[in-house]
């Protein structure tokens, strides 16, 4: 098993690979993507119960993870890959025609690891409902993880899941918000407050815990907290608190970089702050 | 000289219902869910014999689709269900990205499409559902004409592997096709042969095609009657056979022009064999409250208006 030290050099290669994937081609999504680093090494590589060389779409017999916020996808292959997945020189192809690697994740390149398209934001906790619900149809005792943006909670599906989801006992599911309180057009505060999300979720009837996106201690010991919880009727929340672009200064706690790429000298300036542990792609 | 006997008068919605069951019989994975509507869409069939394969979603369709694409993810064969306006329109992204680009197995079942939905009106009578649907890459768009062909029709596109749409209605209408006839996706069916005039219908509309077809061939004229029960893919074949010998055609449809079963025709006759063409659809307008018969004859969706377009587009020729 992974220990803290080795969950720490995988997240600054992967903080490397986003932003030298989104530098090279001008365009995708880092901030996000930086932010939810460290949950998403933790979550592959210490969490998951997962087989990535003998990847199925239907994950019969391991955990299942779905994002529903696509944009962060630099983050998602990176970890995708790292994780052995697929091969991460295949990260130099990110949005370029031809790729596996789409802007947005899709299941119709078969990049082992994405059992759904995302982007259109809303749509994740859904899908993921719906697996826990087959799984449990299945007679499959693993659970369902989703990742969701915090001002993506803004679309009203989500709402629609957060209702259904307690209402039909859907307690094989842990659904995790980045919580980072940014979005394109601002803090959420400004674009749209999400208010007080722990005591919403919680009068859907959700079992909520909050969490340091940054700690793997907390990472590991909520995540742990809230696989302990399933089984008892409830569909668990873990609120990550998370900063947007964290692991490079110019980048961190600002939205700036939700969906702008960094120039080359600031790619430079970035990588510098960021060591390389496994090896570029 | 009557062409087809009715054997009876039934609601296409229930041979939705009898086919889901019978497609929940053949394979264990078949799942129904459904926003607040069961009975009226016809599931309460499957969710009496298996209660534990039905998922109640309330009143939130758009959760319902892509819950439904999540269970199709794990290997289950859903069906979703709700009146066909719900079930595209207010609900198209989620068919868009979870559904279609997926290329998840799950099944659309709209129900009360079109005008004969009725009284309530045109909040309720989508008729821009068959163009919204065969506009998305790898959805299947079929639209059967009666109670039969909709049992046939559930139980072929439960066996299909991929998204389809399945539009059914709600009104009380002959049944004239055979309970054990053929049902191949994207096959269209001949209903009759002839060499004056093509007349390709979909839907409540087959009926009126029928009796169109029984007028017109008491008046000397004969005419090539064809039963297009998958909009998309479309049966290129069986319509390019017919109309290169007739010269001209007819489409009928419960259904806006724009987007509808003569869009299609249009196109393919378009780009490879310019043929007079004449449509009965409704020509860019919202339906309203009404009887369906009354407003099927109000807006120039009956046997009457096919007779008509077909007199027209032969003297086109």
């Amino acid at each position: 098993m992974n220990g803290i030290k080795e969950l720490e050099q995988i997240s600054s290669q992967v903080r490397r690979d986003i932003v030298r994937m989104v530098a090279d081609v001008s365009s995708g999504h880092p901030g996000g993507s930086l932010g939810v680093t460290d949950f998403m090494v933790a979550l592959y590589f210490k969490i998951l119960k997962h087989n990535p060389k003998t990847f199925t779409i239907e994950g019969a017999g391991e955990d299942v993870f779905y994002l529903s916020n696509g944009h962060i996808s630099p983050v998602w292959y990176s970890v995708l890959a790292r994780s052995g997945y697929f091969p991460v020189k295949e990260l130099s192809t990110f949005r370029i025609y031809g790729t596996r690697l789409q802007g947005h994740p899709t299941v119709c390149t078969k990049l082992s690891g994405i059992r759904m398209a995302s982007g259109s934001l809303g749509q994740g906790l859904s899908c993921g409902i719906g697996h826990a619900q087959a799984k449990k149809a299945n007679g499959d005792t693993n659970s369902v993880y989703v990742l969701m943006g915090d001002g993506e909670t803004q679309e009203g599906q989500v709402w629609e899941a957060a209702m259904y989801a307690s209402a039909a006992k859907v307690d094989n599911l842990i659904a995790v918000i980045d919580w980072n309180n940014q979005q394109i057009d601002g803090s959420c505060d400004e674009v749209l407050t999400l208010g007080d999300l722990a005591g919403r979720w919680s009068a859907f009837g959700w079992d909520v815990i909050k969490m340091d996106g940054h700690n793997f201690d907390d990472i590991i010991e909520k995540m742990a907290l809230a696989k302990s919880k399933l089984g008892n009727g409830k569909p668990v929340m873990v609120l990550m608190k998370t900063d947007m672009g964290r692991g490079v200064d110019f980048m961190c706690g600002t939205n700036e970089f939700h969906g702008k790429a960094p120039s080359l000298d600031q790619k430079a300036v970035a990588l510098a702050q960021l060591d390389e542990t496994l090896g570029d792609y | 000289m009557k062409r087809f006997e009715i054997k009876g008068n039934k609601d296409t919605r229930s041979g939705f219902g009898e086919g889901l069951l019978e497609a929940g019989r053949i394979n264990s994975e078949v799942v129904a869910l459904c926003a607040d509507l069961t009975g009226s869409v016809r599931m309460d069939l499957f969710k009496n014999e298996f209660p534990a394969r039905f998922y109640q979603l309330g009143i939130s369709e758009a959760n319902m689709a892509s819950v439904a694409a999540g269970m199709a993810t794990a290997g289950k064969v859903p069906f979703i269900g709700t009146f066909a306006n719900f079930a595209t329109g207010r609900i198209y992204d989620q068919i868009r990205q979870s559904i279609a680009y997926s290329h998840k197995n799950v099944k659309i079942a709209g129900s009360h499409a079109g005008l004969t939905l009725g009284e309530d009106g045109a909040t309720h009578q989508i008729m821009e559902d068959l163009g919204l649907m065969k506009m998305l890459p790898n959805m299947v768009v079929i639209n059967p004409c009666d109670h039969n062909q909709t049992k046939l029709a559930t139980i072929a596109t439960a066996a299909y592997e991929g998204p389809v749409y399945l539009r059914y209605g709600r009104p009380v209408v002959p049944v004239f096709t055979e309970p054990d006839a053929d049902f191949v996706i994207g096959k269209g069916v001949k209903m009759v042969e002839g060499s004056d005039v093509t007349i390709i219908a979909t839907g409540h509309l087959v009926w009126e095609a029928v009796l169109a077809t029984e007028v017109l061939e008491e008046q000397g004229y004969s005419v090539d009657l064809i039963n297009i029960h998958t909009i998309k893919p479309l049966d290129k074949d069986i319509i390019l056979e017919s109309v290169k010998k007739t010269g001209c055609v007819v489409t009928a449809e419960e259904h806006f022009m724009n987007g509808g079963l003569g869009d299609s025709v249009a196109q393919l006759l378009a780009l490879t064999l310019p043929t007079p063409l004449e449509m009965v659809a409704v020509d860019d307008r919202f339906g309203e409250s009404g009887k369906p018969a009354e407003l099927l004859e109000r807006y120039g969706l009956n046997s009457e208006s096919i007779i008509a377009k077909a007199k027209a587009v032969m003297a086109r020729k």
